[in-house]
């Protein structure tokens, strides 16, 4: 499988100048990506076009040779750095995580979810414990790609570890692409085979 | 060295409506402890959301009225009460807050800076001030006429501290200075902390990114599910972290990617589902019977603290 974003550049609307400028990014699920780069340089921009947030920029993406669909469930999906600011916070934690799919009861606990936190609202559980949701919302079974912008930035150094482990056990037992964005170089090297520098592929 | 601010078994309750008109007092911190001398940094380590900030607004005293507070906050050996802190708050004690969302969008920086004034003399010496703070931490007189929305990150973040510098403070407390920003820009904050140390300012930084504790900060107290569970030095946390104490501490350093990525099972127990025991209780690898019904309190080992019964005398 290949995520293949191809002479892709991008300005803001009111912008003067091209934040992106023609990258070339090729990533595979044969091995584990990390973006590295300064913050405001565009890395999130990037990852928001390469999950289908964006059609108007310039350049294609393309999942095997397929353009992402507009309407339908999107196999690319991106998981932010705040979990708190990507759900309803009127919903119910069961409904936030059942609008995506119905997970199994190994899933859960895999991911050090419990039952009890289903009946609360967003608000009422810990950043570690809505980003486990958020997480475990983006592996529909229809999802081929996952994007992890900063996931664990704002999380304790356990939290991490509990959720990483939890997702790459997913990732390569799926046979998933993903591509870890991160600022934390210890991370990266631990984690990821495979290093991209954002300056590098930035054409500007 | 001073003791500058002590901190003494401080809890911080809510009174929430649950539905109707049932209330239920939400306990977030149950118990603080902690001190900061002169030119001493100390951090409050953290996990985001466990209520950690709230210390900051209890310093402050601009906890909301649905809070309760308990405990002793003194300042120089002297209780503070609620006048009190609003005496010397901006003054002796400022904050560094979190965003740049803590500045009035609609008022130019150096305006916010400077703050109320009663005459034009006043004004006067208080911009000149402002303006010499401002140009040691590299903000140019373009600045004085800008917005905040015209700042990029790492100059709002320099802003807030030179702001906060303006008083000529003796304690700065910091909550969450480092997140959002990259590697560079963290490292300029954090070395704004160190030039304060120098000045022997005492410095109170509350944060969840345990990198940046560890850069700056002399003692880093560990901060679990509303307790302070262990005071550690820095130089403790070297080699496998033999010398930390409590098996948390131990469990969060391993835990680090540059020191083995170690898996650690369970979650933090939060506001409300907090056992009657010790915390750390259901996670613990070295626990006795007495910890699940029993709460240990925070022992004193001379430098270093923990909350723990494995450090008792005789255990």
């Amino acid at each position: 499988m290949e995520l293949k974003g191809t002479n892709i550049s991008f300005k803001y609307p009111l912008a003067k100048e091209y934040l992106l400028k023609d990258i070339n990014i090729h990533l595979d699920n044969n091995k584990i990506t990390g973006l590295v780069g300064d913050s405001g340089v565009g890395k999130s921009t990037l990852c928001e076009i390469l999950s289908g947030y964006y059609t108007n920029f310039e350049g294609t993406v393309e999942l095997d040779g397929q353009k992402l669909p507009e309407k339908e469930f999107c196999p690319v999906q991106l998981i932010y750095q705040h979990p708190e600011k990507v759900m309803n916070p009127k919903w119910k934690m069961k409904d936030v995580l059942e609008e995506s799919w119905n997970v199994d009861d190994n899933l859960l606990s895999e991911f050090g979810i419990q039952k009890s936190w289903f009946t609360r609202f967003p608000q009422e559980l810990s950043g570690g414990e809505l980003q486990r949701f958020s997480v475990l919302r983006s592996l529909n079974p229809k999802t081929k790609f996952l994007i992890a912008d900063e996931m664990t930035t704002m999380l304790d150094a356990i939290t991490q570890v509990q959720i990483l482990d939890a997702v790459l056990k997913i990732v390569k037992q799926r046979k998933m692409g993903f591509l870890l964005v991160s600022h934390d170089m210890d991370l990266v090297n631990t984690i990821c085979d495979d290093v991209i520098y954002f300056n590098d592929i930035n054409g500007i | 060295m001073d003791k500058l601010l002590d901190v003494e078994n401080v809890s911080i309750s809510f009174i929430q409506y649950t539905q109707g008109l049932n209330q239920r007092d939400l306990k977030v911190i149950t118990d603080l402890t902690l001190d900061i001398s002169e030119g001493e940094i100390l951090a409050v380590l953290g996990s985001s959301g466990s209520g950690k900030s709230l210390l900051a607004h209890a310093i402050f005293g601009i906890l909301p009225e649905n809070a309760n507070l308990n405990g002793k906050i003194s300042y120089k050996g002297k209780e503070l009460s609620q006048e009190d802190k609003e005496e010397i708050r901006g003054k002796d004690i400022v904050l560094v807050p979190q965003s740049v969302n803590f500045l009035d969008p609609l008022m130019k920086i150096s305006d916010q800076a400077i703050g109320h004034t009663d005459s034009d003399e006043e004004r006067k010496a208080k911009k000149a001030k402002q303006r010499e703070i401002f140009e040691h931490y590299n903000l140019g007189p373009e600045v004085d006429e800008m917005y905040p929305f015209q700042l990029s990150g790492g100059m709002a973040r320099r802003v807030l501290v030179s702001t906060a510098l303006l008083s000529n403070p003796k304690l700065v407390v910091a909550d969450e200075p480092t997140p959002g920003l990259d590697e560079k820009t963290v490292q300029e904050t954090l070395n704004h902390f160190k030039h304060m140390k120098e000045d022997g300012i005492g410095v109170l930084l509350i944060t969840h990114d345990i990198h940046a504790a560890l850069e700056v900060a002399d003692r880093i107290g560990i901060f679990y599910s509303g307790y302070v569970i262990e005071i550690a030095l820095k130089e403790d946390f070297t080699g496998d972290g033999e010398n930390l104490l409590h098996p948390y501490t131990k469990a969060l350093y391993k835990a680090l990617p540059a020191n083995g990525f170690n898996l650690t099972k369970g979650h933090q127990p939060l506001h409300g589902e907090i056992p009657n025991g010790c915390p750390y209780y259901d996670r613990c690898e070295m626990r006795f019977d007495r910890c699940k019904d029993e709460r240990p309190e925070l022992l004193d080992l001379g430098n270093k603290k923990v909350r723990c019964f494995k450090y008792e005398e005789g255990a």
